[in-house]
Parts: C-alpha cells; sequence; structure tokens
C-alpha cells in the first residue's frame, strides 16, 4: 500500500512538474483574485473579518480549479485504466490524489499567502503567522479529503467543469465558516488573539468526518 | 392501482406475475392516502381551531406548524436518501437506488416548501424576507444548494449502472453533510433572536399537541407523496416493457432519451427477480 501510494504519488508530482498545468494557475488565479478584491472594494488593506473572509474565499476558489483538474488526465489519457489493471488496492488512488492535492494547495498557499500579507493584509502577518499555519493546515485537510472526493466523481461526467464547483462549493461552506471565524481574531489590528477552540475542533471534525466517508466511498467510483 | 389492472389481457398470459406484480408497487398506497388526509385534516382543525394564539406573534405564527415540519422532513428525507444509498452500494439492487432517488427528490420539493414558508415567517415576523441570523434557515439554503446538484449531476452521466453509482456516493456523502452543516452554522450565529419555539420541550401543552400532530401528518404525506411516485416509476416501466412487447420490439431496454430518473427495465428482469414489495 505504501509503496503503491509512493509511486502514484512521485508519478503526479512528476506530471505536474512537466505539464505545469494547475499550481501556476492557482497561485496565479488568488494573486489576480487580491487585485480584483483591492478594486472591488476600494481599500487599500482590510483586517479582521474582512480580511479573512477574502483570504479563505481566495483559497477555497483556487483550490476549485486544482481540483476540477485533478483527474483529468487519468479520465482522458486512459490512467483509471491503467490503474484498475494493476493489482493494487483502489485506496491508494485516493490517497495518492489526497497527499497531491495537499501538496498543490500547500504550493498555492507558500505563495497566496505572503502576497495577500503584502497586498492587502493591514496587520503585520509575522505576529499572526504561527497560528494561521494552524489553521491553514486543518482547513487544507478537509478540502483535500471533499475535494478529492468530489473531483472523481464529476470528472467522468457529461459537464464535470461546471459538476465540479456546484457540488464541492457547498460540501467546503463548512470549511470556510470554520476557517474564516479561526482567522479573523489574528487580524484584528487592535488585540489579536488566538483561534477560537470551538472553530478548530468543527475544522477537525469536518476533516475526520469527510475524510472517512470519502475513503468509505472511493472505491466505488473506480468500478468501470 | 386501477391503472395497473388495465393491461391487455393477451400479455397477461405470457406474463407469470403482471397483476400480482403491478399491483404490489400499488399495495398500501390506499390506506396511506387515507390516512394522510385524516392526518391532514386533523392537523389543520388543531392548527386553526384548537392551538392557543401565541401572545407575541398572534396568528403569524400558526405557520409554524407548516414550516417547522415540512423543515424536519425533508432533512429526515435527506438522510434517509443517504441510507437508501448505502444499502444501494451494498447490495447492487437498482430497486434501491429507485428508493433513494424518490426520497431525495421529495425531500427537495420539501426543502422549496421549508424555504418559502420561512421566508414568509422571517417577513412576518422580523420584517425582512431572509435572516441569516437564523442558523437553521441558512444551514436549510447550504443543504438545499447542495442537493439541487443531486438531478444535474446524475443526469450528466449516461451509463444508468454507473449512475446510479455515482448518485448513491453523492447522496451518502450529502446525507453526512445535512448534520455537519447544521452544526457548523449553528455555531457560527450568535442567538440574535430568542427561539422561542425551539424545540416542543418548551412549548405549552396544546401547541406542542397541534406541532406533533402536524409533524406526523407531513411524514404521512411524504410517505404517501413517495410511495405515489415510486408506483408511478414502476406502473410506467411496465407499461414501456408491455408496449414494447405488443409491438415486437427487441432492443433497446432503455427508454429514449436520457433521463435523471433512475430507469427500472421491468420486462427483462421481471421474471428473473421477486417483484419488489418492501417499499418505503
Amino acid at each position: 500500500m505504501r509503496r503503491t501510494v509512493g509511486a502514484l504519488l512521485r508519478k503526479e508530482l512528476l506530471v505536474e512538474l512537466r505539464t505545469l498545468e494547475s499550481v501556476p494557475g492557482m497561485s496565479l488565479f488568488a494573486v489576480t483574485t487580491f487585485v480584483i478584491f483591492h478594486f472591488a472594494l476600494n481599500r487599500n488593506s482590510v483586517e479582521g473579518d474582512l480580511a479573512a473572509g477574502i483570504l479563505w474565499v481566495t483559497l477555497l476558489f483556487a483550490a476549485i480549479l486544482g481540483i476540477n483538474r485533478l483527474f483529468v488526465a487519468d479520465a482522458e489519457e486512459g490512467g483509471f485504466d491503467a490503474f484498475l489493471l494493476a493489482p493494487v488496492d483502489r485506496s491508494a488512488m485516493l490517497l495518492a490524489k489526497f497527499l497531491t492535492l495537499l501538496a498543490y494547495l500547500l504550493v498555492l498557499e507558500i505563495v497566496a499567502v505572503p502576497a495577500f500579507a503584502l497586498l492587502l493584509l493591514g496587520p503585520p502577518l509575522s505576529r499572526a503567522l504561527p497560528d494561521l499555519l494552524g489553521v491553514l493546515a486543518l482547513g487544507d485537510l478537509g478540502v483535500a479529503a471533499v475535494g478529492t472526493l468530489v473531483a472523481a466523481l464529476a470528472v467522468r461526467t457529461r459537464a464535470r467543469d461546471l459538476l465540479g464547483p456546484l457540488l464541492g462549493l457547498p460540501l467546503l461552506v463548512p470549511i470556510v465558516i470554520g476557517g474564516a471565524r479561526a482567522t479573523s481574531p489574528l487580524f484584528t489590528l487592535a488585540h489579536p488573539a488566538a483561534p477560537p477552540a470551538r472553530w478548530l475542533l468543527t475544522l477537525g471534525l469536518y476533516d475526520l468526518v469527510f475524510g472517512l466517508i470519502a475513503y468509505a466511498l472511493f472505491d466505488f467510483l473506480l468500478e468501470d | 392501482m386501477e391503472y395497473s389492472r388495465r393491461h391487455p389481457a393477451g400479455s397477461a398470459e405470457q406474463d407469470p406475475r403482471p397483476a400480482g406484480a403491478g399491483a404490489a408497487h400499488g399495495r398500501g398506497l390506499r390506506a396511506l392516502s387515507v390516512s394522510t388526509v385524516l392526518a391532514m385534516t386533523l392537523a389543520l382543525a388543531l392548527v386553526f381551531f384548537y392551538a392557543p394564539l401565541e401572545a407575541e406573534q398572534g396568528f403569524l405564527q400558526k405557520i409554524f406548524y407548516v414550516h417547522v415540519p415540512l423543515a424536519i422532513i425533508a432533512l429526515c428525507g435527506f438522510v434517509i436518501g443517504g441510507l437508501l444509498a448505502i444499502q444501494h452500494l451494498r447490495t447492487r439492487d437498482p430497486r434501491w437506488d429507485m428508493r433513494s432517488y424518490v426520497t431525495i427528490h421529495m425531500s427537495l420539493i420539501f426543502a422549496v416548501g421549508t424555504l418559502i414558508t420561512g421566508s414568509i415567517w422571517a417577513k412576518g415576523s422580523w420584517g425582512h424576507w431572509w435572516v441569516w441570523s437564523e442558523p437553521t434557515l441558512v444551514s436549510f439554503l447550504i443543504v438545499f444548494l447542495l442537493y439541487a446538484t443531486y438531478q444535474p449531476l446524475r443526469f450528466a452521466i449516461e451509463d444508468p449502472e454507473r449512475q446510479a453509482r455515482y448518485a448513491s456516493v453523492f447522496a451518502i456523502t450529502a446525507g453526512a453533510f445535512v448534520p455537519m452543516n447544521f452544526i457548523a452554522v449553528r455555531l457560527s450565529t450568535a442567538y440574535l433572536h430568542p427561539r422561542v419555539l425551539g424545540s416542543t420541550s418548551n412549548l405549552p401543552g396544546p401547541m406542542a399537541l397541534t406541532f406533533l400532530v402536524s409533524l406526523l401528518a407531513m411524514a404521512l404525506l411524504f410517505a404517501t407523496l413517495c410511495r405515489l411516485e415510486l408506483t408511478a416509476k414502476h406502473t410506467r416501466a411496465k407499461v414501456r416493457a408491455l408496449r414494447r412487447r405488443l409491438t415486437g420490439e427487441t432492443g433497446g431496454a432503455r427508454g429514449s432519451g436520457r433521463s435523471a430518473a433512475p430507469t427500472l427495465q421491468h420486462a427483462t428482469t421481471m421474471s428473473a427477480r421477486p417483484s419488489g414489495g418492501a417499499g418505503l
């Protein structure tokens, strides 16, 4: 299992490194979105609720771009067939794709969070960074689990570009709620506070529930 | 059902169990319908003549007896749709998929009703058609938006077997999402408005009784409508199969055109398996 996941993960990252189809697009999208928010809100700097909301909405929509492309190569170039012919556990593909998406999100955040601090964020990022990393990690786990499941669900339908976001966005609403509420105290100008524990708990519970659901259901999407 | 007995007599000799199989899907429908009508009448009578006027909101509060049962039944329907989908994935029997589809379809209709009645109530008591501070209403909207993609998802998959499988995966995920979402939204909202009518425990006796009867009536209505749709779908599949046999057409078990609804293939499979009587 571990070797299979490793091999698949290596293949995914190699493909992404050679084609650069997802991650650069996601990062560029995030930076462009910050610029759009600047003009749409007519604000030079944001803080508190607004800052947390902008960050999470941008990350979520950028993630949706990656989610939409996650299985496209497998569906179009016969990756699914080749994988199904191999005598390996099907969950290996879920795990590999989950880790791939997690890696995409990580790179996205390495670009997007400093860009956000540079372009829009009012309070200094360094103060909020340690807590922010924890909240982002919890959010990423959930986005990656739900994103992998939704991507596999949508990729072999006729309207996959439409269905991916339509299915994914409502499912990810709790992540946005939890993530934004946990982040907003970090971004207040006057008295920054630690993220409230109940939001971290909500995010953790979401990650756990949907991780298990994705694990239980993924096999059924790979049967033909 | 009456219309299942009107099949051409000629085909009845060829089919091993035509009338029995058709009637099995409609069995209990009449009893269910009658009890629904009775329960609905009783519930409405209680709402208008028995339940006392609420001190603060007056007559407007009566919408509570429609809105809250609608919401509870719709949510239960979504979760039940997920449980039926689990059963479908375990047994691979398309009839479970059909039940799951019908339940979710009907819950969607109930959910539209919930959103409309909730809006009316919000407008009446708080002056706005939409209130973000009411967590239940907001959660409901998110759940509704999620389930609104159920039919497009089905419609986008042509192969019926894969359509059923993918729809079940969606139904289970979404079914688990319902409670999760309610927790998240409930937590996110400060209780700005006193929840006078949050649960039955703080309702005065007559109101609680009226509410419970309304809830029961709504559940019966839901069950009847689901049963009716199942019966209609089975009957339509049977009519199509008989018509195909009558015209001597053999190929193409699936009906013309794509459909978001699961299609039952009666003529080819009917004799092979016992016809399903254990509906919802």
